[in-house]
C-alpha cells in the first residue's frame, strides 16, 4: 500500500481506474476470446414478419466443407427447453418462446435455423445455402391495429394478441367529473433501438474433465444469466460458470438471456466444443430487445386553481412478438409513476398489452420511467397550454413541496424523500427563465422560431425485491465482500457487474474512504461468477445506491475489525485509535503507530495472539437491500431553435439540474447525465424503430437508424443537488437514467413551444426535420 | 471459397507476410490473424467509426477494407500508441483518461486515431473542427462532450509538448 492518499477519496473527480486498459486497446470483450478448435454459431432469420415454415432444405450447407452442424428449430426442440421469459406471470398470457421457430416465425429476424462451422465466414456461406419455403401470412405491426377483432392472430393458441390487461392506481371516474378542466390527449412513446456499440455475444466452453460449462457472455448480468442458463438447458447451476468480461455498453438490453446466448451453450454441451456467436450490427437491431413502444391516450381533471385533480392513461404496450425477460414491467412501471413529481390526488392508469409482429420490447435505459416521464411533462404542457398558464407556474402549484415527504402516490409508489422545488429554482436560476423569455419574445419578432421546453421530473432508482415475485424474477439485495490479505492487498468483491457507469473507481472510492487509503489501492472484483458468488448485476441506477451501499457496510465492518486489531497491537482501548492515510496509531501518542498492511499480516498470523473472541482473518461481508426505491428528481430546461424552411430543430442550449443525494465521483456523474441526455435527445429528435404495415422494418442498420453524432448535440449544462436519499446509508441517488428520462420531454417541449404561433399543437417523436417541415405546412394551410 | 492471396503489410512498425482469402476484412485480419484485438467491429457497414485505423497515415475503417487491399501498405492501430519502452499513455489516450473521455471504452480505440489523425493534420482545432473529425465515429455512453473535452486537452498538451 502506498502512502499519501488524497484527503477524501469520496467527493473527488478521480479519473477512472478502468481506462488505462481501455485506452491501449487491452480490453477484453467477448469477441477477443479465441479457444483451440472454436466452432462458430450463425443464424439464418426470417426475411417474413409472419409465415408459416414449410421446410428447410438445409443439405447444401450441411455438405460445405468447414460445417459441423446446421440445426431447424424442429431439431432443437428434442434437447432444448423454450426460453425463459415473462410469461410464468399469473393471468398473463404466455406464448411459448422457442430458441429457433417452429412451424411459424412471428418477427422480422427471428431465428428459423443456426449453423455451427469452424470459420465465421464459412458459417455465412452455409447460411446463405439454406432454403427455406414459408407461406407468407398476414401481420400486424401496430398495437391498436392488433387489438381489432378481425386482426391476424400472432398465437393461435392464446386466442388473442392481448398479453395481459391490467389497472393500476385509483378510482378517477368521479374526480374528472367534478373536475373544472377536462384536458385530453395522445402521446407516443415511438420504439427505439438501445444500439449498445458493442453487439451482443457469447462464447461457451465445456470442460469434461470437471463436467463445467463456462460462457463469457456480453451481459448486464452474469448471475441471473447463470440461474436462467443453467434451468434452460436443465444443467446444474452450481457447474456454470458465467464470465461478463469488458461489456461495450448494455443501456438494459443485456439483462435478456437471449436465444443465441443459450443457442451457443447448449451447442457447446452437445458438441463438446467451444461455440462462439457475436452478433451483427443489423442482427442487434433485428433481434435484440427494442424497447419503449408505449401510447396513452390521457384525461386529465384541473381545479379552476390549476391544480392537477385525477389522471388517467389508456396505456397501450406493444410486447412485440413475444416476451423477453421482463418486458411487463415496463408499462406497470410507467403506470406507478404516472403523476410524476406531482401532487395528484386521483389517478389510474388501465394498461393493454398487445402482442405485434416486431421485435420483442424490454428495458432500455429509463425503462417505465422515461415513458412515465415524458407522459406526465409533456401533460403538464399541454394543461399550461389549454388554460393559458407559464408552464413554470403550472408546475409550482403542482409539485410535491419538501414537507410533504415520504410522499404516497395513487399508484401505490412512496416517493422516500426529496426536494423538488430546490432542483426547480437552481435551474431557473442558472437559466435566467424570465431572460429566456424575453430573449424569446425579441426573436420572435424578427422572425425567428424559438422555444422553451422544461421538465420538472421525478423517477425512482435501485428497486427493493418484489415480495412473492413469479416469472423471471430480479431481487433487490447487493452483495460486497471486502478484504485485506496477509500482504496488505485491498479487495472489493462486488456483486453489481458494471460496463461503463466507473462502479470500479466509484467503489474504491468508498472502500478508500472507509480504510484511509489510496482509492488506487483498492482491486475491484466482478462479473464472474466464480470469483463473486452472489450478485443481482447493473441494472436501473442501482449500481451505487444499492451495490455501493452493501460496499459501505463491508468496508465499514472491515475497518471496526481492523482497529479492534490495532488497539490489541498498540495495547490501547479501541476509543483511542485513529486512522489516516493507511496508518492506525493512538491519538494520545501519535508516535506509537501500525499499519493497516501490518494488521493485517497480524490477523492472518495465527490465532495465538489476537483478541479475544475475534477469528483470525481480515475480511467482511455485507448484503445491502433498500426499504424502497431511492426518488430521482431535477429540472431541466433548454432552448431549441426550428427553421422553419427545413424543419430542422437546433438546441441552443441544455441545461440540467438534478439532485444526485451524494455524489462519490462528481465527474463520472457528470459523463452518466451526458451519456442519457445524449440518448434522449436521440430519442426525442433522431431515433425510431419503424415498422410498415406488413411488419418490414424500416431502419435495420446504422444508415437509416440515426444515433446522435458529436454535430448532433448541444453543449449540457450540468449541475448537482445533493439532498440525502433516506433509503440508503450512502444518501445516494440513481442518475444513470436521468438524462434518458428527462431530455425527451423537455425537447419536446421546447419544441411545440417554438411551433405554437405557427398553430402546431402536437407531435409524436421523433421530430425529424421532414415530420417538422410537414406539420408546420399542413398548420399553414 | 477463393484461393488464398499473399499479404505483406506492416503493422505498427512490424512487417507480416500472410495468405489470407480475398473476402477477409482488414479488421478480422488485424484481431483474429495478428491477434491485435484493440480495433474493434461495431457496423461492419462503415457507418460507426469503431474500426477505424490509419492506412498509410490516413484514417480508414478497417471493416470495409479487406485485408488483401493494404498489400504494401503501413497500418497502425491503437495498439502502436503507448510508449513501448516506458509503457507510458501517449498524449491522446492520457488525455482521454483525464477528462473521462470514454465510458464503456468500446468505441475509445477509433476515436482515439481518428484524433491521431486530426491532431497531427491540425494541432489547434476549433471546437467546430473537432465535431467534424469525429462525425464519424458513435459513441453511445458520453454524449460527446467529454470526448470534445479530451481532445481539447490533447491538442494542448501536444503544443505544449512540442513548444517545450
Amino acid at each position: 500500500m502506498s502512502a499519501g492518499p488524497p484527503a477524501a477519496p469520496v467527493g473527488a473527480r478521480l479519473p477512472r481506474l478502468e481506462d488505462p486498459r481501455l485506452v491501449s486497446g487491452r480490453g477484453c470483450f467477448v469477441d477477443d476470446l479465441q479457444l483451440p478448435g472454436m466452432l462458430h454459431l450463425d443464424i439464418l432469420r426470417s426475411p417474413h414478419a409472419h409465415a408459416r415454415i414449410h421446410a428447410i432444405d438445409a443439405a447444401a450447407a450441411r455438405a460445405l466443407p468447414g460445417v459441423a452442424a446446421v440445426y431447424t428449430g424442429t431439431g432443437l426442440a428434442q434437447f432444448l427447453r423454450v426460453l425463459p421469459s415473462a410469461g410464468g406471470m399469473e393471468g398473463f398470457n404466455a406464448p411459448e418462446h422457442h430458441a429457433l421457430a417452429i412451424e411459424r416465425v412471428r418477427f422480422v429476424g427471428e431465428g428459423v435455423a443456426a449453423v455451427l462451422a469452424t470459420d465465421r465466414y464459412v458459417a455465412r456461406d452455409a447460411r446463405e445455402l439454406i432454403r427455406v419455403s414459408y407461406e407468407v401470412l398476414p401481420a400486424v405491426a401496430d398495437p391498436e391495429a392488433a387489438l381489432a377483432p378481425d386482426a391476424p392472430l400472432l398465437h393461435e393458441a392464446l386466442g388473442t394478441n392481448r398479453a395481459f390487461e391490467m389497472r393500476i392506481g385509483s378510482d378517477v371516474r368521479e374526480a374528472l367529473e367534478r373536475a373544472a378542466h377536462v384536458v385530453r390527449g395522445r402521446f407516443v412513446n415511438q420504439r427505439i433501438v438501445p444500439n449498445t456499440m458493442e453487439t451482443r455475444g457469447a462464447v461457451a466452453h465445456f470442460e469434461p474433465w470437471d463436467e463445467r460449462l463456462t460462457v463469457w457472455l456480453s451481459t448486464q448480468a452474469p448471475h441471473l444469466m447463470r440461474r436462467e442458463f443453467a434451468r434452460f438447458l436443465a444443467f446444474p447451476e452450481h457447474r456454470l460458470r458465467v464470465i461478463a468480461p469488458d461489456v461495450g455498453g448494455a443501456f438494459g438490453a443485456k439483462n435478456n438471456p437471449y436465444a443465441e446466448e443459450l443457442l451457443a451453450a447448449a451447442l457447446a454441451l452437445k458438441h463438446r466444443a467451444p461455440v462462439k456467436w457475436i452478433e451483427e450490427r443489423q442482427e442487434h437491431m433485428l433481434v435484440t430487445s427494442h424497447a419503449r413502444a408505449q401510447t396513452v391516450e390521457l384525461h386529465a381533471g384541473v381545479r379552476e386553481d390549476g391544480t392537477l385533480l385525477a389522471l388517467h392513461y389508456r396505456l397501450v404496450a406493444d410486447m412485440g412478438a413475444y416476451y423477453h425477460a421482463i418486458t411487463h414491467i415496463g408499462p406497470m412501471m410507467t403506470a406507478a409513476l404516472m403523476t410524476g413529481a406531482y401532487r395528484i390526488p386521483y389517478a389510474a392508469t388501465d394498461i393493454v398489452s398487445v402482442f405485434t409482429n416486431t421485435t420483442p420490447t424490454d428495458p432500455y435505459r429509463g425503462f417505465g420511467r422515461a415513458e412515465a416521464a415524458y407522459f406526465i411533462e409533456r401533460t403538464m404542457d399541454l394543461i399550461a397550454r389549454e388554460l393559458g398558464l407559464d408552464a413554470v407556474e403550472l408546475r409550482r402549484r403542482n409539485l410535491i413541496r419538501r414537507d410533504e415527504f415520504p410522499f404516497a402516490t395513487p399508484t401505490g409508489h412512496v416517493h422516500e424523500s426529496g426536494d423538488f422545488q430546490l432542483c426547480l429554482e437552481r435551474a431557473l436560476e442558472r437559466f435566467d427563465y424570465e431572460g429566456a423569455r424575453r430573449e424569446q419574445a425579441r426573436l420572435r419578432a424578427t422572425g425567428r422560431c424559438i422555444g422553451i421546453g422544461l421538465t420538472t421530473h421525478a423517477w425512482r432508482a435501485g428497486f427493493p425485491s418484489v415480495p412473492g415475485g413469479k416469472g423471471y424474477v430480479i431481487s433487490g439485495w447487493e452483495k460486497t465482500s471486502v478484504s485485506i490479505d496477509p500482504g496488505g492487498t485491498v479487495r472489493a468483491v462486488i456483486g453489481t457487474s458494471p460496463h461503463g457507469q466507473g462502479i470500479v473507481t466509484t467503489t474504491a472510492q468508498i472502500v478508500a474512504g472507509e480504510l484511509r487509503i489510496a482509492p488506487r489501492d483498492v482491486r475491484i472484483i466482478h462479473g464472474d461468477t466464480d470469483a463473486v458468488t452472489q450478485g443481482n448485476g447493473t441494472m436501473g441506477s442501482r449500481s451505487l445506491v444499492v451495490g455501493g451501499s452493501a460496499t459501505l457496510l463491508a468496508a465499514r465492518q472491515l475497518r471496526d475489525k481492523a482497529v479492534r486489531l490495532a488497539a490489541h497491537l498498540l495495547r490501547v482501548p479501541a476509543e483511542r485509535v485513529t486512522l489516516e492515510a493507511g496508518v492506525f496509531s493512538d491519538c494520545g501518542d501519535p508516535a506509537r503507530r501500525v499499519t493497516l498492511a501490518a494488521v493485517a499480516a497480524h490477523a492472518f498470523a495465527g490465532p495465538q495472539d489476537l483478541p479475544e473472541g475475534l477469528e483470525p482473518g481480515l475480511e467482511a461481508t455485507a448484503f445491502f437491500e433498500a426499504p424502497n426505491f431511492t426518488s430521482c428528481f431535477g429540472t431541466h430546461a433548454c432552448v431549441v431553435e426550428v427553421e422553419p424552411q427545413t424543419g430542422e430543430v437546433r438546441i441552443l442550449r441544455y441545461v440540467a439540474v438534478d439532485d444526485i443525494g451524494r455524489a462519490i465521483n462528481p465527474m463520472i456523474v457528470e459523463g452518466q447525465l451526458h451519456g442519457g441526455l445524449a440518448q434522449g435527445i436521440g430519442q426525442a429528435l433522431m431515433e425510431e424503430a419503424s415498422y410498415d404495415a406488413a411488419g418490414q422494418p424500416l431502419a435495420a442498420s446504422f444508415l437509416d437508424y440515426a444515433t446522435p453524432r458529436a454535430t448532433d448535440l448541444p453543449r449540457f449544462e450540468v449541475e448537482l443537488t445533493e439532498t440525502p436519499s433516506t433509503v440508503n446509508p450512502l444518501g445516494a441517488r440513481g442518475i444513470g437514467e436521468a438524462g434518458t428520462v428527462a431530455a425527451p420531454p423537455a425537447v419536446v417541449n421546447a419544441v411545440l413551444d417554438a411551433l405554437a404561433p405557427l398553430g402546431v399543437r402536437h407531435l409524436d417523436m421523433p421530430l425529424t426535420p421532414h415530420k417538422v417541415w410537414r406539420a408546420i405546412r399542413e398548420a399553414d394551410a | 471459397m477463393t484461393d488464398k492471396q499473399r499479404v505483406c503489410v506492416t503493422v505498427n512498425g512490424r512487417r507480416y507476410e500472410r495468405w489470407v482469402e480475398p473476402r477477409l476484412t482488414l479488421v478480422d485480419f488485424l484481431r483474429h490473424e495478428l491477434h491485435l484485438g484493440g480495433t474493434h467491429v461495431g457496423c461492419e457497414h462503415g457507418i460507426c467509426g469503431l474500426c477505424t485505423v490509419l492506412i498509410d497515415g490516413r484514417s480508414g475503417r478497417s471493416c470495409l477494407t479487406l485485408a488483401v487491399q493494404v498489400d504494401g501498405a503501413e497500418v497502425t492501430t491503437i495498439e502502436s500508441l503507448r510508449d513501448p519502452s516506458t509503457g507510458a499513455l501517449h498524449p491522446i489516450q492520457q488525455a482521454f483518461v483525464d477528462a473521462h473521455g470514454l465510458q464503456c471504452g468500446f468505441c475509445t480505440p477509433g476515436f482515439i486515431m481518428t484524433t491521431v489523425e486530426l491532431l497531427r493534420e491540425n494541432p489547434d482545432p476549433s471546437d467546430e473542427e473537432i465535431k467534424r473529425a469525429l462525425d464519424g465515429n458513435l459513441c453511445r455512453c458520453t454524449g460527446y462532450q467529454s470526448i470534445l473535452a479530451s481532445v481539447r486537452l490533447a491538442a494542448r498538451r501536444l503544443r505544449e509538448g512540442r513548444e517545450a
